[in-house]
């Protein structure tokens, strides 16, 4: 592929990335060592010990934990989901349809989830969704998660859009494909790499939330969040450790497998 | 694309589906205070599926219940001057004592309170204090005055964790100061704004939820801190003393209350008859380590729980309830609080 | 007049021309119903009476605006000057915020380069690498990053250890605390932006400026950094904005000492001051700040790659 490899590689970059990964790894090591810790606390070593894994799966609150996960895990996908089409379609609009009334406007509300202060969403999504009558539960979590998640999905995928030229989607259409075969054949393909980084990114802030979450959700309903920040008031416990742990865990089989079945798909379009 | 959007969605309706019971009671509760076990236990004798969410402060529960969570709930666990407020905004439903069978159980000294007069729309729950821990290898002289917090020694300056709350910070400062709570005196206030002003620069760090693991790891010396809270902490193995100062401390009391427009009237009447079992009420006293509104818990308790110092203060100190100011007053507090915190 | 805005200036095509509106209504829908409604009630609430304790009173008042911006001492009797608290807040903010953007940026340009230039069927598995810790509870990863650097922490113990330093660094509870929170928190927001961009970037201009003689760093700052711009611009929103509103970071690391204007805003709907106006007042003020600014933005980018 690269002729000059020398022209790829800048001194320090490589030095650069280590230091990234060591910062967002370190926290995780003390995640996953204290979830082996015997005593309660997370501050104080008292020998290693597994009953917070048995905890998690047959403690009194294992139920709760293990709804909530399940909970977090399917808004987080379908609300990434949901945000990544909306995202990729708004973004065609805004780098390939030309000016158009209101193009302004539409940048700005993309833009709105994420420059109203969260606690903000969280009071007035409450207010508002008691005054139209919608009766919180999940419904209510995953409207209000598809919302905050649509501009951390539209910024990379546009960034992306824009630094492709419109030149293949012009000589698929050239050729007689219609725009629809053309962003779907041409432009689509093109933009993966932009596309998954804004799933990425709309999964993660789901899954993460917290606070607009506790408010809209209904009267028993628990994601993971909200279930964990239950549970610290006392300070956290090394079970929230052990769950935490098993979420790596997960999150490393689910991605193995996705890289695994990525890959094969990759290696065929690279021979085409 | 589309078979990973069609099993999302399909695996969102089966969970919005589950989970339709007949008897069912929803329960507003503080983070992390009631054992799992006796939510079971009510759930299995009764017959009755049991929810609960969980809030972290008096204030977050009102927040919640006004924006328009009143309804969804059928009882919720709000402390004394809390229950007042709820009162005074129409959030509670009231009961009569034969409602209750075990009404009687009530301790003598909570039968009849100031911020519910009475008992019409709240049992005891808990009950505890709010005052200050130290650790005793870094600080071995006298801890009987707030001057610990407010006015610290050369060995404890910058070794202080306080509460993030106004309402219990600024009530402490005013008892140190031997001034009324509420008080519209401008000479008053100002040296309230003064002291907590200059106490500041002492303190390390202000957090509620990580006031007792900075006691713990040592991170704090000294952590303003609630008495179950600190026994905790002490059983983690800190080498803290919960103190009892002399200008007085605050006492609180939890509640639980009967909500306005609860959509399971008749189960939350059951859960709180249930909280008055001596068993069930010590049961609560066992695990957050507070000290329970009912009679008879004693045979139930944990020995060490019974005994722990920081539920057993020496005779002739005053403790305080928090009280609410009127609104004109309130204000002066809160600017003194984000004066404090600009 | 309505000039189109994009994030930055690539060429505007117009290819789907005339789609716009079937192409944006999904997403003016969504937040249009979901969220300008809510938020347009919280611009409304700013202008009325608070209700003592939460809510509001629907009389048409300015009070919420005088107290951000006059102050008129403790007891109100003073003649009014104007107000520095919320405004020092709002810079103090703004501040954080700001380093924790730079620095994100520093360390997140390289590694979306590092990670653009591995071989294509390594490139996702690199990008879930950045993302896989943040499947761990913002909550968690704050209050273990906490662990790590505190006085008798792992980071100080090593550094005692190793005689780098004699006694420890103090990191807890400053302002370098809460940036490195804010930086670790929103990390891969700078990264997989940059690398989006970065990806399609086209390695023989970068050929044919060696061929000029220009030095690989002055490629990158003339060649490079140009084309990637919208990667980076993405991500330093992505990165800022949130930074702005964060309470997590400043109150477990910084040790919730001074106000962030989250915690403010926070305090007003939560706390004990109950006082929604001025809650929903400083959250108007910032939506108009930032939202004006990267309107602003927008625009002068669209201007510049008309010429």
């Amino acid at each position: 592929m690269a002729s000059k490899t020398d022209l790829r590689r800048f001194p320090g970059f490589l030095t650069v990335t280590i230091v990234c990964l060591v910062v967002l790894y370190a926290p995780l090591i003390v995640v996953a060592v204290y979830s082996f810790n015997a005593s309660t606390s997370i501050t104080k070593w008292g020998g290693t010990s597994l009953a917070w894994y048995v905890d998690v799966f047959t403690g009194p609150e294992a139920p709760k934990f293990q709804q909530a996960a399940i909970n977090s895990l399917v808004i987080a996908i379908t609300a990434a989901i949901a945000a990544t089409i909306i995202a990729t379609l708004a973004s065609v609009a805004m780098t390939r349809a030309g000016r158009f009334r209101g193009k302004t406007l539409s940048f700005a509300l993309i833009s709105l989830p994420l420059m109203v202060p969260e606690v903000v969403t969280a009071v007035a999504s409450l207010v508002f969704f008691t005054a139209i009558g919608f009766t919180s539960g999940l419904t209510t979590i995953l409207i209000a998660h598809i919302v905050f998640c649509i501009p951390f999905a539209y910024l990379p995928i546009s960034a992306r859009m824009q630094s492709i030229p419109d030149l293949y989607e012009q000589a698929a259409m050239d050729l007689y494909a219609t725009p629809r075969e053309a962003f779907k054949l041409v432009l689509l393909p093109l933009m993966t790499p932009g596309i998954l980084s804004g799933f990425l990114l709309a999964f993660i802030i789901s899954l993460d939330d917290f606070l607009i979450t506790n408010f809209v959700k209904g009267a028993g309903v628990e994601t993971l969040p909200t279930a964990i920040f239950g549970s610290v008031k006392q300070g956290i416990k090394p079970n929230i450790m052990a769950i935490s742990t098993l979420m790596l865990i997960v999150s490393v089989i689910f991605v193995s497998l996705s890289w695994l079945i990525g890959r094969t798909g990759q290696d065929k379009n690279q021979k085409t | 694309m589309k078979k990973l959007l069609m099993t999302a969605s399909l695996a969102f309706f089966a969970l919005t589906g589950a989970a339709q019971a007949e008897g069912k009671l929803s329960i507003y509760h503080w983070f992390e205070y009631i054992p799992q076990e006796l939510l079971d236990k009510f759930a299995k004798e009764y017959d009755v599926e049991v929810t609960m969410d969980t809030y972290d402060s008096n204030e977050s529960l009102l927040a919640s219940l006004k924006a328009g969570k009143l309804g969804s709930y059928d009882v919720a666990v709000p402390g004394d001057y809390m229950v007042k407020i709820l009162n005074n905004e129409g959030m509670l439903d009231t009961f009569e004592p034969s409602e209750l069978s075990n009404f009687g159980n009530i301790e003598d000294q909570w039968a009849d309170v100031s911020f519910d007069p009475g008992r019409k729309s709240s049992i005891p729950y808990q009950w505890g204090s709010t005052s200050f821990s130290v650790n005793r290898d870094v600080f071995s002289g006298p801890i009987d005055s707030l001057a610990i917090v407010f006015d610290p020694p050369e060995e404890l300056k910058g070794k202080i964790n306080v509460l993030d709350t106004s309402g219990e910070t600024l009530t402490l400062a005013s008892l140190y100061l031997g001034i009324p709570q509420c008080t519209p005196d401008k000479a008053q206030l100002k040296a309230l704004n003064a002291l907590v002003q200059g106490a500041k620069q002492h303190w390390a760090s202000f957090g509620s939820d990580i006031a007792k693991d900075v006691l713990v790891s040592g991170d704090a010396a000294v952590g303003m801190i609630w008495s179950g809270f600190s026994a905790k902490a002490r059983s983690e193995g800190a080498n803290i003393e919960y103190a009892f100062p002399k200008e007085g401390y605050i006492v609180w009391m939890d509640n639980v209350v009967l909500l306005k427009d609860a959509p399971n009237r008749e189960n939350a009447l059951k859960f709180m008859n249930f909280l008055l079992e001596p068993e069930n009420a010590a049961a609560v006293t066992n695990y957050a380590q507070y000290t329970a509104g009912v009679k008879g818990v004693a045979p139930f308790l944990e020995p060490a729980v019974a005994n722990s110092p920081e539920s057993n203060p020496p005779a002739g100190q005053k403790g305080v309830f928090v009280e609410a100011c009127p609104q004109e007053v309130q204000v002066l507090y809160d600017a003194i609080w984000t004066n404090l915190k600009k | 007049m309505a000039a189109g805005a994009t994030t930055s200036g690539g060429t505007v095509s117009n290819i789907y021309k005339g789609n716009s509106a079937k192409l944006m209504f999904p997403a003016w829908a969504m937040i249009g119903f979901f969220l300008l409604a809510p938020v347009g009630m919280m611009i409304v609430y700013s202008f009325l009476t608070k209700e003592f304790r939460g809510g509001v009173i629907w009389e048409f008042t300015l009070a919420a605006y005088d107290q951000f911006f006059f102050d008129r001492g403790l007891f109100g009797d003073e003649p009014p000057s104007i107000e520095w608290t919320y405004i020092g807040i709002f810079w103090r903010s703004i501040w954080q915020a700001g380093v924790a953007t730079i620095a994100c940026l520093l360390i997140g340009f390289p590694t979306a380069w590092f990670i653009a230039t591995r071989r294509p069927s390594t490139r996702s598995a690199w990008l879930f690498m950045i993302t896989i810790p943040y499947w761990v509870n913002l909550l968690i990863r704050t209050v273990s990053m906490k662990f790590l650097i505190r006085d008798t922490g792992p980071l100080n113990e090593f550094l005692l250890w190793t005689g780098a330093v004699s006694e420890p660094l103090g990191l807890i509870n400053t302002n370098f605390a809460v940036q490195l929170g804010l930086f670790y928190s929103y990390l891969p927001f700078m990264v997989l932006p940059i690398y989006a961009s970065v990806e399609r970037y086209d390695f023989s201009l970068s050929e044919a400026a060696a061929d000029l003689y220009s030095s690989i760093w002055t490629t990158l700052w003339l060649v490079i950094l140009p084309v990637v711009k919208p990667g980076i611009v993405a991500g330093c929103i992505l990165v800022f904005v949130p930074s702005l509103g964060a309470f997590l970071a400043p109150d477990l690391l910084g040790g919730a000492k001074t106000f962030m204007i989250g915690s403010l805003i926070e305090e007003q709907f939560k706390g004990s001051a109950g006082n929604w106006p001025f809650g929903a007042a400083a959250s108007t003020i910032l939506l108009s700040i930032v939202m004006a600014v990267l309107l602003i933005y927008a625009r002068n980018q669209n201007k510049g790659s008309e010429r």
